[in-house]
């Protein structure tokens, strides 16, 4: 038997399912940027809003046939992995100066 | 072509200051200006006064939006270019005597004022002059909030912001009017003159940019930032102020307002010669009872650009002839006798008339240049001061008799605060400060010798200067009738 | 008549200034002294040359263009020059009174250090005299008249070490000021109404306008404010006395004989304009009647030698007006020859004895003189006889004159001219019997001091003493016997004034009886003064009291002048001045205001505004997301509530 189309596979699953599971993982990103005061946690749930996103938008061109969307899933994977490499290595630099990666300790800007 | 030329002799001396010492940059400086001076006499020399604007230049510059870099003198712009280039290199000189730190900035600083006044009074396209307009603020607030007196960053700070304040409205004008011209859109300044507005659009493009001209000259009562700039700001660029810079007002009523707004000056123009003319008085009465001479000078400053802004309001071959040739006699009084000042200033160590006195008798070469200077800005007859004043008054006069005569009583009152402020300080008995006083030296007399020259040829053949400026102000004062 | 002659007149004396100003305190004294003297004497020399070429041309007034100084639009003001009647007897007056002047001034300020500086600045106060008469327009007019005022001020300063005599020069050249606007307006409104300001031009327009034109009269008033000033008349006046803080030369030159009388040569000058304004001549009649009565009356009880002089000047400027007001226009001018002969000689006397005196001017402290100093007391004397209107010297003449055109316009103006001229009379006298007469009351340094002035002085005291003896027989009446040369000289210049308002010029009615009655009279009462003044300060030695002694009622009036310097102080002086705080502490304050509002304004909202960055990272997410929540929100729910429902 041949193995199905990943569209297929992703159709088995009803599509509020990928609407409520998504919503779910975007709101645990939220929760976790506005109580964690860990700049490395806050930049993963960050990530988990994006993944979050992403799924939505692979479950939706399933749904409705439309390759549009996994194009622009791609374009988020790159810029996620571009904005992990610069955001972490401003993480570092901050930590090796500061010894201290809380961000509410960086409020130099304040005016 | 010759025209950019102007502008690129400062602006290339100024490049050149920046590099070098202090030595360099005060000859640099005297001689990029001097040369500016020499290229203005070759102009003024090959100028036709019948035959309009001359030595055009025209380069592309936003082509697609109708903005050109472009340029041409006529008669107005000669007389002013004429008293930018005449006094900048005496401005330069009058500073040899002393050193201020960081030379060469202060120098380049000077000579960039120059090419953008320059700028200002040859633009021929309205956004090229908005340019050269505001890049003049640029180095008279470094002039000022770096080398000026103690209380100098509240005073630049409030100068910057307030003419910055009145100029934005002038923008917002020009834009509004770029707009209004038909098909591509165009900036030219004969596209503007061309324009077809109404009663109610000129009324309010009058108000805009009689903010702008009137915060720059200063008019009653937008003045208040000058008399502590003029005092704060180091003397060469309060000279670079009060002698051209706020020609920059005088210029633009004239070249803009006039004839792009003449509707808008039936409707507002009593309610701001009015303004004008409380300015001379106010300016004038508070004049007779200051006690530090610059700030005396300020205030008089003041007042005699009051008379110059209600003649231009008159809108007559009078009161424009009269408030040009007075923008040359003005600043070249101004000058004259805030260099006659610093003067007092670097050897008695004081402005503050009550603590000088007796100063004829130890430097009657300093007092006869103060008293001719003075004469001058007195409007006393076959001084340059007395053409101007003479025009103007009899342009208010026509206008309005009574009016004419409340600003007449500018001539008592001028010489009211003038005679004070010179009796005070050069008669009388010698006081502590002035006893060592000595005389003139020679780059002094190099610098008041011209100013003086010029005091007594403008007052006793005006006619030289008048037949420059006629056919532009006869030009556009036909503007304003065919509106 | 050539242009280069005409130019060489008042500029000899530039020259003069030029050289002797520039080379102040190199030029050594004699050299200086010579090259005044030699520009003055040149003038002097030229215009008497400039006068047989008129008068052999045939008497046409010329108008000789130089440049053009200004024009704009229609208005074209040239700088040229106008010959005629009016303005040659004035250059001879200038030049010649002015040479002697000159002279004198050689001697009397011999000792001073600002010697060449002091002949520099009379050359230049020549200079703008002659261009205030010889110009052909009243902004030429105009130039001299401002000219002459700048001179005044520098000459009355002379001493400017003396912050009173600084003040007085200031005082004299901000209240001439004050009628150089009225002159200014004036000229604005002659622009206005004939759109010229050439003499020829505005007066052939003028035989247009009919007599009494609004127009006419208030040029003519605008006009006469500025002759107000110039010539020291009420309300104008105060400067005059405060101006003899100058050397006496000055006072002589300037403030007697030639500047001040230029308000005078500015009426008859435009003479056409007054006849078409009977009422402003009405207003110059009674103002110069004030005049002259205030003026001699405050010099009945003055103390110092130049102040009584001084006051007699107004006075006698204001018999002067009142020959104006009268439309006796020659007679007028009559009395500005005579007195400038005698009033230079009385004021050169007066410097005469304030030099033998070492600088003292108090009369108090002077008398019995006569012995000591024969030529100044002959030709004071001489002097004095002529001011007091005593025939056969100059003053007679020409007072008689005005007196009689007064009587034949108003009975009360000539009564109260006679009243001045008896005063005048007793003024004069007073100030002779206690100058010279009695016994000496200085010190003893003084007395031992005393000595005759140098030939110097004494000469041009002589020369003007025989002017003044004889220069009233240029204008010897008909009803003795004379043929009036000067008025029949000066006819033409009124030809135009003839033409508009002939009634002013009718014969003056007088019969020769009454003429020789009102000469009677006139004569009889300045030497019923003169014998009254002998009683008092000869006879009966009587001596003005000190100034410690409280003076009452009318006398302390007058003699405080009339507290008129007090009361302009407190009206014109003290205002100014309190405005000026006014507007500099509160009026700046106010404006700044609304300036610093705005800034003031947008500094309080940023400082509220700030508060809302905090600085934490999580507060600005929260916001973010609250926002986002909130856009979301107003997306879906709010405007799109119809998208919700078919999700839902």
């Amino acid at each position: 038997m041949t193995p199905p189309d990943i569209p297929e596979v992703i159709k088995m699953v009803p599509l509020h399912y990928y609407l409520f599971l998504s919503t779910a993982l975007f709101v645990i990103g939220i929760v976790g940027v506005l109580t964690r005061r860990n700049a490395i946690v806050i930049f993963m749930s960050v990530e988990l809003m994006l993944n979050a996103v992403n799924l939505l938008l692979i479950a939706f061109s399933s749904y409705r046939s439309d390759p549009n969307a996994q194009v622009f899933v791609f374009f988020v994977m790159a810029v996620a992995a571009a904005e992990v490499a610069v955001g972490l290595a401003i993480i570092v630099m901050i930590y090796r100066n500061t010894r201290n990666t809380d961000i509410g300790f960086l409020k130099k800007l304040k005016w | 072509m010759l025209t950019l030329v102007l502008i690129l002799i400062p602006l290339i001396a100024s490049l050149l200051a920046c590099f070098g010492g202090e030595k360099s940059a005060k000859t640099i400086g005297l001689a990029g200006s001097a040369a500016a001076f020499g290229a203005t006499l070759y102009v003024w020399q090959k100028f036709d006064p019948a035959a309009g604007t001359q030595f055009a230049f025209r380069y592309p510059w936003l082509e697609s939006m109708g903005i050109s870099f472009s340029g041409g003198i006529d008669g107005i712009s000669l007389l002013l270019v004429f008293l930018t280039t005449f006094l900048t290199p005496l401005i330069i000189l009058s500073t040899f005597n002393r050193s201020y730190r960081n030379a060469p900035a202060f120098y380049a600083l000077i000579l960039f004022m120059e090419a953008a006044l320059i700028g200002v009074f040859v633009a021929s396209d309205a956004f090229l002059f908005y340019l050269f307009f505001e890049a003049t603020l640029i180095p008279i607030y470094f002039l000022a909030a770096v080398w000026g007196g103690e209380n100098r960053r509240p005073v630049t700070f409030k100068f910057f912001v307030y003419t910055m304040f009145g100029s934005l409205f002038m923008l917002v004008a020009l834009i509004y009017l770029y707009f209004q011209t038909p098909g591509y859109h165009s900036s030219d300044i004969h596209a503007f003159y061309n324009l077809d507005l109404t009663a109610g659009q000129q009324s309010l493009v009058f108000l805009a940019f009689f903010l702008a001209f009137a915060i720059k000259m200063p008019v009653f009562p937008f003045h208040t930032w000058q008399p502590d700039t003029y005092v704060e700001a180091p003397t060469p660029a309060t000279m670079l102020l009060s002698g051209i810079m706020l020609k920059m007002g005088v210029y633009g009523l004239i070249r803009f307002l006039l004839p792009i707004a003449p509707l808008g000056l039936d409707r507002w123009g009593g309610l701001v010669i009015v303004l004008s003319v409380i300015g001379i008085i106010y300016g004038s009465i508070i004049a007779i009872q200051q006690r530090d001479m610059k700030r005396l000078i300020a205030y008089s400053s003041f007042a005699h650009v009051g008379l110059m802004a209600a003649g231009v309001f008159t809108a007559s071959a009078n009161g424009l002839q009269g408030a040009l040739i007075q923008s040359l006699a003005h600043g070249i009084n101004v000058v004259g006798l805030f260099f006659v000042i610093e003067i007092i200033f670097t050897r008695a160590g004081s402005r503050y008339l009550s603590e000088l006195g007796g100063i004829t008798q130890r430097a009657p070469q300093l007092s006869v240049a103060f008293l001719v200077i003075l004469l001058g800005s007195v409007a006393l007859p076959l001084t340059n001061g007395f053409v101007g004043e003479f025009l103007l008054l009899s342009g208010v006069f026509q206008y309005n008799n009574w009016i004419g005569a409340v600003a007449g009583l500018s001539i008592i009152l001028g010489a009211v605060y003038m005679l004070r402020l010179f009796q005070k300080s050069m008669f009388g008995q010698q006081s502590e400060l002035t006893t060592g006083f000595s005389d003139l030296d020679a780059t002094e007399k190099a610098v008041l010798l011209p100013l003086v020259v010029m005091v007594i040829w403008i007052g006793v053949y005006p006619n030289f200067f008048l037949k420059i400026t006629e056919p532009a102000v006869n030009h556009i004062l036909q503007v304003v009738a065919t509106h | 008549m050539p242009v280069s002659l005409l130019l060489l007149i008042p500029l000899l004396p530039f020259v003069g200034f030029l050289i002797n100003g520039l080379g102040f305190k190199r030029i050594p004294n004699s050299l200086a002294g010579i090259l005044a003297v030699l520009a003055a004497l040149g003038s002097f020399g030229l215009s008497l040359y400039t006068f047989s070429l008129f008068q052999a041309a045939g008497s046409q007034t010329v108008v000789v263009p130089v440049f053009d100084w200004i024009s704009v639009g229609t208005l074209n003001i040239p700088f040229s020059f106008q010959i005629d009647q009016l303005s040659l007897l004035m250059l001879l007056i200038i030049t010649g009174v002015g040479s002697l002047i000159h002279i004198y001034s050689v001697g009397y300020m011999s000792h001073d250090a600002g010697f060449g500086k002091f002949l520099a600045y009379l050359n230049l106060f020549l200079f703008f005299m002659l261009l205030l008469v010889l110009g052909s327009n009243y902004v030429m007019m105009f130039i001299g008249w401002e000219g002459v005022g700048l001179c005044s001020y520098l000459l009355i300063g002379f001493w400017n070490k003396n912050t009173s005599y600084n003040d007085a020069a200031r005082k004299a050249f901000i209240m001439n000021r004050v009628g150089d606007l009225g002159f200014l307006l004036g000229i604005f409104a002659i622009i206005a109404a004939f759109g010229s300001v050439e003499f020829s031009e505005i007066f052939s327009k003028a035989q247009a306008f009919s007599v009494g034109d609004p127009v006419i009269v208030t040029i003519t008033l605008l006009l006469f404010v500025g002759a107000m000033g110039k010539s020291a008349q009420i309300p104008l006046y105060t400067w005059l006395p405060d101006a003899m803080a100058g050397p006496t030369p000055v006072s002589a030159l300037i403030h007697a004989a030639t500047m001040v009388t230029a308000g005078i040569y500015m009426v008859i000058r435009s003479n056409i304009l007054y006849s078409l304004a009977p009422a402003t001549l009405e207003a110059v009649a009674i103002i110069g009647a004030a005049t002259a009565l205030l003026g001699a009356s405050i010099g009945l009880l003055q103390n110092d030698i130049k102040k009584v002089l001084a006051y007699s000047t107004v006075s006698q400027l204001g018999y002067m007006f009142i020959a104006l007001g009268v439309a006796a226009y020659s007679s007028s001018m009559f009395h500005v020859i005579t007195h400038a002969f005698f009033k230079a000689l009385l004021f050169l006397g007066a410097g005469s004895v304030i030099h033998a005196m070492s600088n003292e001017q108090d009369i108090r402290s002077m008398g019995g003189l006569r012995k000591h100093l024969p030529v100044t007391f002959l030709t004071f004397f001489i002097g004095t006889w002529a001011i007091a209107g005593l025939p056969p010297f100059a003053g007679f003449f020409s007072k008689d004159e005005i007196l009689a055109h007064a009587f034949v316009h108003n009975k009360l103006l000539w009564g109260l001219g006679l009243l001045g001229s008896v005063m005048t009379s007793f003024y004069m006298f007073r100030l002779l019997f206690l100058t010279f007469f009695g016994e000496f009351r200085g010190t003893k340094e003084q007395a031992h001091h005393l000595h005759e002035s140098p030939s110097s002085m004494t000469i041009p005291l002589i020369v003007l003493a025989i002017l003044s003896a004889v220069g009233g027989f240029i204008g010897v009446p008909e009803a003795l016997h004379g043929s009036n040369w000067l008025s029949a000289f000066m006819d033409p210049l009124f030809d135009g004034a003839r033409k508009v308002n002939p009634e002013m010029f009718g014969p003056l009615g007088l019969s020769h009886s009454t003429e020789y009655m009102l000469m009677g009279i006139s004569v009889a009462a300045a030497l019923l003064a003169a014998i009254a003044a002998y009683v008092v300060y000869v006879q009966r030695q009587s001596r003005p009291a000190p100034e410690s002694v409280e003076r009452k009622g009318i006398e302390k009036l007058v003699y405080n002048k009339y507290y008129v310097d007090e009361l302009y102080n407190a009206v014109f002086v003290r205002p100014v001045m309190v405005l000026s705080d006014i507007f500099w502490s509160f009026g700046e304050f106010v404006i700044d205001l609304f300036v610093e509002g705005y800034g003031a304004a947008v500094a309080f909202l940023s400082g509220r505004f700030r508060k809302l960055q905090t600085g934490f990272t999580g507060y600005y997410i929260f916001a973010m997301v609250l926002g986002i929540v909130l856009i979301l929100f107003w997306n879906l729910v709010v405007r799109h509530h119809s998208l919700l429902k078919d999700l839902l």
